[in-house]
């Protein structure tokens, strides 16, 4: 029973590293640059939609703040490209490496100038309900993370393999020069993988602010979403959910087996593990760099 | 405009480019040594501080500005040099050998995890160093007999040959202590560049392939370039332990070795003088912040300008359009301005201009 349990909260809180993590793949994928903003991305996300539903804020009906709290995230994201990032093209790596953590300290700041830095909760219309499944107890918080998760990767994999613009995506990440000659508008593409990486940011925010308090620091969650990513590949969408959901099932399971203080250090032993003996990740779609 | 004649290949790798550049550098050299004659104790502390951030800035700049390899795990080995540090001055040893011990153990540690890091490239670089941080701060309290744990350690006062050495008691004692050491470690850095090593360092950074081409062993020289930057930057570790006086796991957390990154970015990638001028400017800022807001709540009577975390979020805006409009930093700001007077009339804006450059793919197509 406690195994039981402690494998579904550990998977819920997966799928929230798990989303984060896609978002770092999708903007990899697309750009080759690294956003190490995606965590606080995240924590935007919960924070609008905590501004949009709560009732001390707004106090939109909560079905019709998630879509809203998602367009806005996306909006952002794709002004985020649009106005900074594209300029760094051809820059080196690390100077967009640099440029995302300066904008994730921003949006921490601004964060927790307009919400305080306080931990604050969103009010779900389900929040404290159970399922009972099977004779299990499990909070319906934790249900609905794994369905939304589930739902949001089938859709991302019929977007990528079925729709024209996820084509078009898949296109441009592959071989931009090729895909421009196709008459796919690269520039424009990439801004709209920021705006997917914003909305998938803000569907994960809205999944762990309704699981738990956020409060502006939530961000640096996005370090544990790292650690997702490389041990799920970082060229690999699929690679990054296992990722997540790898490490979150095995953080409540070493907090159970293991002294305090030994726990919290599991996902990145694990990371660099990985990073040692299989540096492309274990889900890896890259191959060895040429000249 | 100065013409520098070349008379022999020494001529190339001299420490000044010409007489008057030595000239500027005595005076620097000067205005340092006479700075306790016009400032208290306060300010004096602050330069001491910029000094010990400068040190571990030269550390991080020759691995990141020198050699092309990314660290987001430098505190690690700032922790490493100050805990090191502080437990030999408790065992007994003297602080003239346990503060240089403790530099080379942390380039030993540095050179042994570099290893196994050494595979990776560009960002995975970067997440590898960025776990070792994280890692560090959790070995640190778990390590609780020898760190202290939560608690931390308290570095007791510094004793060369019977004289004390103390941040409060004897501010300037300490400040020429730490400017000797930034000296020292400045004109290793120096005369490193001009050595065969600081060039094989540079030519790696620019190339590797072209540099192994030429001859330069790779693995050995990027674990030489670990092993010398993780030792500078335990010795700043060392002393920033004596500068703060009591620390723990939370002194070298993550945030620092962000900052340390972002300083030398801000300061300018691949020159010294960027270490110092992003120490300066990470060193300054909140006291220059907190002057701006002083000044602005006297005169326009607003009492309330106290938004937490503003520090930060003013630090990350300038460096945002730091990167956006001045991707050489300060210093590379700082070289326009020098040309456009050494040049006067004929300087043109497209001087700097950097040759056009495409993303170079990681991903074979």
């Amino acid at each position: 029973m406690d195994f039981i349990q402690l494998a579904i909260s550990g998977l819920a809180q997966g799928c929230v590293y798990g989303l984060i993590a896609l978002g770092f793949v999708l903007i990899y994928k697309a750009t080759e640059g690294v956003n190490f903003a995606q965590g606080d991305f995240m924590m935007m996300g919960a924070f609008v939609t905590i501004w949009l539903t709560n009732a001390e804020y707004l106090g939109i009906n909560f079905w019709l703040a998630v879509p809203i709290a998602i367009l806005i995230m996306g909006i952002l994201g794709y002004l985020l490209d649009m106005l900074i990032i594209r300029r760094m093209f051809g820059q080196p790596q690390i100077a967009l490496v640099i440029l995302t953590i300066a904008l994730g300290f921003i949006i921490r700041f601004a964060a927790g100038a307009i919400w305080t830095h306080e931990p604050q909760l969103l009010e779900t219309p389900f929040a404290g309900k159970e399922v009972r499944f099977l004779g299990f107890v499990l909070g319906f918080e934790e249900v609905a993370v794994i369905i939304v998760t589930l739902l949001l990767t089938l859709f991302l994999f019929l977007f990528f393999k079925k729709a024209k613009l996820g084509k078009a995506m898949q296109a441009a990440s592959q071989n931009q020069l090729a895909a421009y000659y196709m008459g796919i508008p690269v520039k424009k593409i990439q801004s709209l993988v920021w705006a997917l990486a914003g909305a998938v940011a803000a569907v994960a925010g809205i999944l762990f602010a309704s699981k738990g308090a956020v409060d502006p620091s939530t961000g640096l969650l996005g370090i544990k979403a790292f650690a997702a990513a490389v041990i799920g590949g970082f060229g690999s969408l699929p690679g990054a959910l296992i990722g997540g959901l790898i490490i979150g099932i095995i953080e409540p399971f070493a907090a159970y087996a293991l002294p305090a203080g030994y726990s919290q250090i599991t996902p990145y032993l694990i990371m660099i593990l990985v990073l040692i003996f299989r540096p492309a990740g274990l889900f890896s779609q890259m191959h060895s760099k040429k000249v | 405009m100065r013409f520098v004649f070349k008379r022999s290949y020494d001529d190339d790798i001299k420490l000044f480019k010409h007489k008057m550049r030595a000239f500027y550098y005595l005076l620097l050299l000067v205005l340092m040594l006479s700075l306790p004659l016009f400032l208290d104790s306060f300010f004096l502390g602050e330069v001491t501080y910029v000094l010990i951030f400068s040190i571990a800035g030269m550390g991080l700049m020759l691995l990141t500005g020198h050699t092309g390899q990314v660290s987001l795990g430098h505190a690690a080995f700032m922790a490493l040099g100050a805990y090191l540090n502080v437990i030999m001055l408790e065992k007994g040893v003297p602080f003239i050998i346990s503060l240089p011990l403790a530099g080379i153990i942390t380039g030993i540690v540095g050179a042994i995890i570099a290893f196994p890091v050494l595979r990776l490239h560009g960002i995975y670089l970067a997440i590898a160093t960025l776990a070792i941080s994280v890692l560090t701060e959790d070995i640190i309290v778990i390590a609780e007999p020898f760190t202290g744990g939560v608690v931390g350690l308290v570095a007791p006062q510094i004793d060369i040959f019977g004289y004390n050495i103390d941040r409060y008691s004897t501010p300037i004692a300490f400040y020429f202590l730490v400017l000797f050491i930034t000296l020292f470690i400045l004109l290793i850095y120096r005369n490193l560049l001009r050595a065969p090593l600081g060039r094989a360092f540079i030519a790696m950074r620019d190339s590797e392939i072209s540099a192994q081409a030429m001859g330069v062993n790779i693995t050995k020289t990027k674990m030489s370039a670990f092993a010398i930057s993780c030792a500078i930057t335990g010795l700043a570790g060392g002393l920033l332990g004596h500068f703060a006086g009591a620390f723990n796991h939370e002194t070298f957390n993550l945030i620092l070795s962000i900052q340390l990154l972002l300083m030398i970015v801000i300061g300018g990638l691949g020159s010294i003088h960027g270490a110092f001028f992003g120490a300066i400017l990470v060193g300054f800022l909140p006291q220059i912040i907190a002057m701006v807001r002083d000044v602005i709540s006297n005169s326009f009577g607003v009492s309330s300008l106290a938004i937490p975390g503003i520090e930060v979020g003013i630090f990350a805006a300038i460096l945002v359009v730091m990167i956006l409009f001045e991707p050489m930093g300060i210093y590379g700001r700082w070289i326009k301005i020098r040309t456009y007077f050494e040049l006067f009339p004929f300087y043109r804006k497209n001087m700097f201009k950097r040759q056009k450059s495409y993303l170079k793919t990681e991903r074979m197509k």
